[in-house]
């Protein structure tokens, strides 16, 4: 176990998800991507506090990548609710004019 | 030795269950994929001795994912959540995206002289943490506190059923709600 192979692996599930962010219709796998992307974020970071510089600060950074991640979720399922009620949608291309 | 064996495993089934999220054909295994990646995550941060961030990742992800079925459940329906499926866009351009973007990290990874180790992992390493952020990283947790706090709040604000966007539509310059039509049997 080393830092390349940990960043190897986080690279792996970060573009998992960025396949899955881009491809999914599916607001709700749109998130998944989401958060398999911040998945390898946390693996990263992790690996490169073990590794380069094991200070209590590097876990404080991974504490604030967790709560990213729940941040992003709540709202994606707030907007999510919101969508399905105002428009009867679950699919991203049935919003697709919010982006303008 | 070990540790090595168990992070190749842990690793192999991370990454394993990520593909399976995407090639799965139903959105709840979909939803039990990606729950395996994320608690195969949280053992591998107790491989570095993160006991408190790996327990609290898996209890996390574990109920986000229950809750994530519930939401598949209440706007598609059982069935459609466990029916075969495919919803996806522009698969190649996604594909070859995902496929560049691990090739650049990857050479990073691979090619870039990564300075050595300083200094020395704490003896108690959650004690170091819960000390980081309640002293010299307080700033980080008062950050977090509120941003926390705002997501409660922005959150029910969009879901609620009788919020704004329930009663005056999306236009923000709307100030007054339509008149509410009278309910029940004596209208």
């Amino acid at each position: 176990m080393t830092l390349q192979t940990v960043l190897l692996v986080a690279a792996a599930l970060f573009s998992v998800g960025l396949y899955g962010a881009i491809s999914q219709q599916v607001v709700v796998m749109v998130m998944m991507g989401l958060e398999l992307m911040l998945n390898g974020v946390v693996l990263a970071a992790v690996g490169f506090w073990w590794f380069l510089s094991p200070a209590p600060e590097g876990q404080v950074l991974v504490l604030v990548v967790i709560t990213a991640m729940t941040v992003e979720m709540a709202m994606g399922f707030a907007v999510a609710t919101l969508l399905h009620r105002s428009r009867n949608a679950d699919m991203t291309d049935m919003a697709a004019d919010l982006s303008r | 030795m070990t540790g090595d064996i168990v992070f190749w495993v842990l690793a192999a089934l991370a990454v394993a269950a990520g593909v399976a999220v995407f090639s799965v054909n139903s959105m709840a295994r979909a939803t039990y994929a990606l729950a395996i990646s994320f608690v195969a995550v949280g053992l591998t941060l107790l491989l570095f001795d993160l006991q408190f961030l790996g327990v609290i990742t898996v209890l996390m992800m574990v109920m986000e994912m229950a809750i994530m079925a519930i939401y598949m459940i209440m706007f598609m329906g059982m069935n459609p959540a466990l029916m075969p499926m495919s919803m996806k866009h522009g698969k190649g351009a996604a594909m070859t995206i995902a496929v560049g973007t691990f090739l650049v990290l990857a050479a990073g990874a691979l090619f870039v002289p990564w300075p050595a180790r300083r200094g020395t992992p704490a003896p108690d390493l959650t004690v170091a943490l819960g000390e980081a952020i309640m002293e010299s990283k307080m700033l980080v947790m008062m950050t977090v506190s509120p941003v926390l706090f705002a997501t409660i709040v922005a959150a029910l604000v969009l879901a609620a059923p009788s919020g704004r966007y329930d009663r005056l539509g999306d236009d923000l310059r709307r100030r007054s709600a339509p008149a509410r039509q009278p309910e029940g049997a004596d209208r």
